[in-house]
């Protein structure tokens, strides 16, 4: 189980969509994730410099809002470390694929009404909710 | 430099919003799946969030005609739903599913120093850089 948190997970988003405004506003860029780490992957694209001081940014932020807030950040994964491996690797081949992940068409995509990001975003969700019942109450858990 | 800096800075931005609102973590990701088990709405919560900002904030900033620190908007042009989007989306969230990371769930985690992270982030990564070698 966990907790139902409506008011925090409303504030981080909220959070998470003035990350995405900015990076328009400053750098006239997507803040999608999966298209910010492919472009430091070699071949890394020329503006690498700013993918990964984002990156590392996002890698500091729990440290520093612990530190700042006090805010204890829940974490948990109970999957097995082979199955952590499968589900990465799908995970990097379909959003290479897809153009985009939960961020560049979840968030970005669907906030400018891309026809693209929202047909996307509704196969991912469907998949995922498919696949967590199918792990959960049919397989019966990894 | 000034690039870099501002990055940065949206960077935590978003790793704050990612920590603070339950997305960092895959366990409450899964049970926002799990509507005939422990079901958490909370990402529905996140999700709406993020898009109210991100949508007036988009409309705001696309009225200028430049980003302060570049010559133009990086807009995505294409607009047709092919094959490869929906295949990718679709294998995009058996992947999501089977552990709960996605990846701007993901990367935040790394921070927490949690080995399940490090291990996904890993995998994903390699997976990113093989599919972008063979479609070159």
């Amino acid at each position: 189980m966990t907790e139902f948190t409506p008011f925090t997970s409303l504030a981080g988003g909220a959070l998470i969509g003035l990350a995405a405004m900015l990076l328009m506003a400053v750098h006239g860029r997507v803040a999608g994730i999966s298209g910010i780490i492919g472009g430091v992957l070699p071949p890394s694209a020329a503006d690498w410099v700013w993918r990964a001081a984002f990156l590392a940014g996002a890698i500091a932020a729990p440290a520093l809002l612990i530190a700042m807030t006090g805010h204890e950040i829940a974490f948990s994964s109970t999957i097995p470390t082979p199955w952590l491996i499968v589900s990465g690797l799908i995970v990097g081949v379909g959003v290479t694929i897809g153009s985009g992940c939960t961020s560049g068409h979840g968030v970005c995509g669907m906030a400018r009404l891309s026809a693209r990001s929202i047909a996307a975003t509704l196969t991912f969700m469907i998949t995922t909710g498919i696949t967590v019942h199918v792990v959960r109450h049919i397989v019966g858990g990894l | 430099m000034p690039r870099m800096v501002t990055a940065l800075l949206i960077g935590l931005i978003f790793g704050a919003g990612i920590a603070l609102s339950g997305m960092i973590n895959p366990a409450k990701v899964l049970n926002f799946f799990d509507i005939a088990g422990s079901w958490d709405p909370s990402l529905a919560f996140v999700m709406g969030g993020a898009l109210i900002v991100t949508a007036i904030g988009y409309r705001l900033v696309l009225k200028r005609p430049a980003p302060l620190l570049d010559t133009r908007f990086h807009l995505p042009a294409r607009k047709d739903i092919d094959l490869p989007l929906l295949a990718g989306a679709g294998l995009f969230g058996i992947g999501w599913g089977i552990a709960g990371f996605c990846p701007g769930g993901s990367i935040p985690a790394l921070g927490l120093g949690e080995p399940a992270a490090l291990i996904f982030v890993a995998s994903m990564v390699c997976g990113i850089a093989a599919t972008r070698l063979v479609r070159r």
